[in-house]
């Protein structure tokens, strides 16, 4: 059991951080408390991928001249990370259209909090 | 020759007049318009070339650089993917040239963004329709969304505020999509569609490729409005202009049913999806809780678009559950269902556009029977619309129906056939209301008044593209059985 939640504990912060997120995401009233947990969830996604290439004993993926280039299990798994950083970028674009109706929405009602939007939209 | 080169073209065109429609519009405003609907052609005609050229030698496999896969990336166009790539093209190429007079009037400062927006929407739709790799398909599943929610905030005073709320749904939506990729990746080792399909049989007892079909299925539920997450539909179909309404409710829920498709039946296959539990059939009774829930609450609407907007849910919920049948003539009657849909929905939301630009809103209750001298032609375009929409033989929405009972027959699954029936006469319910405001009440008290309204249509180039699609509903339905000879042919099994 304790061997369970050890050798896994990069899966269990993403897991923890995905709940935060979620709970951001579902609980909070203000909008930019929601957008902050939507990032938040990106994060957990992006730390899982991060996590599932790396291997024990591996160094990163530049050409060391000391270890040849067919030895794949020395190096880490360079797919993910490229994945991430297209993700990553996904991410921000979407943080940027997010502020942009934020503001949108602020100056047209002059508040943030969702239940008195819903409540002025009515 | 050209041929093999087709996916990219039609990714490529989108990209080009993306770039050319802001360039030529800061010169001259009146420019974005015609470069839109020439870039919406250009895109349909190749599609049409490449749908003729797979029906003649298969599918068409384009690798981006030369780099084969599982390495490199690849475009695919095979039955599915062209399918629905020609319906999207299609559609789009009509609703934009409609747009040319409602976005003056509804948006005038906003012309440029509009069409730039639309263009870039359309690239990530196509990508998505067409691309043989999960994590591309995360990518442009963004450009799509991001897009769409600029093109929602375009708008109601509230438009903004449904965009946002689209922007939470859609985005958790598509970062659980890419946790179920990265499950995939972490069992297979490979992103490549046609390589993972090969591969996945071999992890049937893997629980992380189960809850990886889980999460897929629930991330892209939300972008093609399954039942429980179709929440962000209704609010921003209502509020966003009608043109972008017009161009976002007929193809966007239809390419994350295509999602779902590509992965139950193609990458995991029917029997994958339902080895650890009967995911496909709790697929299919969602889908009949949201076509059931989509007809009540179009009822209970009086704003027209609104009501469109909830008649959407249900429709879409028709064709996940062709897919659930997963036999041949469920499978056939989905697809027609998209073709069908698609034409309806973009003709009623057009015709909701003429009314608000006449009348200047689109209020249900306030409909009498002058709008059948003012508007001859919206109105009888309304009337095929809606007619196609409740299932009426000649006109296509029928078709689609007919060939979804006969799978739900084939699965002696009667419940689902009973709910096919019951909307059925739920959609007449909502529809008919309409056409007895306008063609029959009071037909002897309409004789005395005198000023019953004059003849008030729009202009041509908003009306011809609404009776194009509205006859286009003829045409489909005559044409339904080689249509679903096609389809047939395309079903994996």
């Amino acid at each position: 059991m304790v061997d369970f939640i050890t050798g896994h504990y990069a899966y269990w912060f993403t897991i923890i951080l995905l709940c935060i997120g979620l709970y951001g995401i579902l609980f909070k009233k203000n909008l930019v408390k929601k957008t902050l947990g939507l990032v938040i969830i990106q994060a957990s996604v992006v730390l899982y991928f991060v996590a599932i290439a790396s291997k024990w004993g591996a160094t990163v993926t530049v050409i060391d001249d000391s270890i040849p280039v067919d030895q794949v299990a020395q190096y880490l798994n360079p797919l993910p990370h490229t994945l991430m950083l297209t993700a990553i970028v996904v991410g921000v674009a979407t943080l940027g259209v997010a502020f942009t109706l934020l503001m949108a929405i602020y100056n047209r009602y002059g508040t943030l909090d969702e239940q008195e939007l819903i409540e002025k939209i009515q | 020759m050209i041929e093999s080169h087709i996916p990219a073209y039609i990714a490529l065109t989108y990209v080009l007049f993306s770039i050319l429609i802001p360039s030529f519009g800061l010169w001259r405003r009146d420019l974005c318009q015609p470069l839109a609907v020439l870039g919406t052609g250009l895109a349909s005609l190749f599609s049409l070339i490449g749908f003729i050229d797979y029906l003649n030698n298969g599918m068409i496999r384009y690798y981006f650089g030369g780099w084969e896969p599982p390495i490199g990336i690849e475009f695919v166009y095979d039955g599915l993917s062209g399918f629905f790539v020609l319906v999207i093209n299609l559609v789009a190429f009509f609703v934009l040239i409609y747009s040319r007079e409602i976005s003056r009037i509804e948006f005038p400062d906003k012309v440029m963004p509009y069409f730039a927006l639309s263009m870039l929407m359309l690239l990530g739709f196509n990508g998505m329709l067409m691309t043989g790799d999960l994590f591309n398909l995360y990518v442009f599943l963004e450009i799509s969304s991001l897009s769409s929610y600029a093109l929602i905030s375009i708008g109601d005073k509230p438009a903004p505020f449904a965009a946002f709320r689209y922007l939470i749904i859609g985005t958790t939506g598509g970062t659980l999509y890419l946790l179920g990729v990265g499950f995939l990746y972490t069992v297979t080792g490979t992103l490549n569609i046609i390589d993972m399909t090969a591969m996945l049989p071999m992890f049937i007892d893997s629980s992380a490729a189960f809850a990886a079909l889980i999460l897929m299925i629930v991330g892209i539920g939300v972008k093609a409005a399954l039942f429980p997450m179709h929440g962000w539909l209704p609010d921003s179909y209502t509020y966003a202009a009608t043109s972008s309404t017009a161009l976002i409710a007929p193809i966007g829920t239809k390419v994350g049913a295509y999602i779902l498709f590509r992965i139950m039946l193609w990458l995991f296959g029917i029997e994958l999806t339902d080895a650890f539990a009967p995911v496909s059939y709790v697929v299919g009774v969602l889908a009949c809780v949201g076509i059931l829930y989509g007809s009540v609450m179009a009822i209970a609407q009086t704003e027209m678009k609104r009501m469109l907007a909830y008649s959407s849910v249900s429709q879409i919920g028709y064709i996940i559950m062709g897919l659930s049948l997963a036999n041949p003539w469920g499978f056939a009657g989905a697809l027609l269902h998209v073709l069908n849909h698609a034409v309806m929905k973009a003709c009623l939301f057009m015709v909701s556009g003429h009314l608000r630009v006449k009348e200047g809103h689109s209020d249900i209750s306030l409909f009498n029977d002058s709008y059948r001298k003012k508007y001859p032609w919206t109105m009888a375009a309304f009337s095929i619309g809606a007619i196609s929409m409740v299932g009426l033989p000649p006109l296509a929405g029928f078709f689609s129906k007919w060939y979804l009972a006969l799978g739900t027959i084939d699965n002696s699954n009667w419940l689902f056939l009973a709910v096919i029936l019951v909307s059925s006469l739920l959609n007449a319910v909502y529809f008919f209301r309409i056409l007895e405001k306008v063609y029959m009440m009071n037909p002897s008290k309409e004789q005395k008044q005198p000023s019953g309204g004059s003849y008030n249509e729009p202009k041509a180039s908003m009306l011809i593209p609404t009776s194009v699609l509205a006859v286009s509903l003829f045409v489909i339905g005559f044409a339904n059985a080689a249509i679903v000879g096609i389809l047939l042919g395309v079903f994996p099994m």
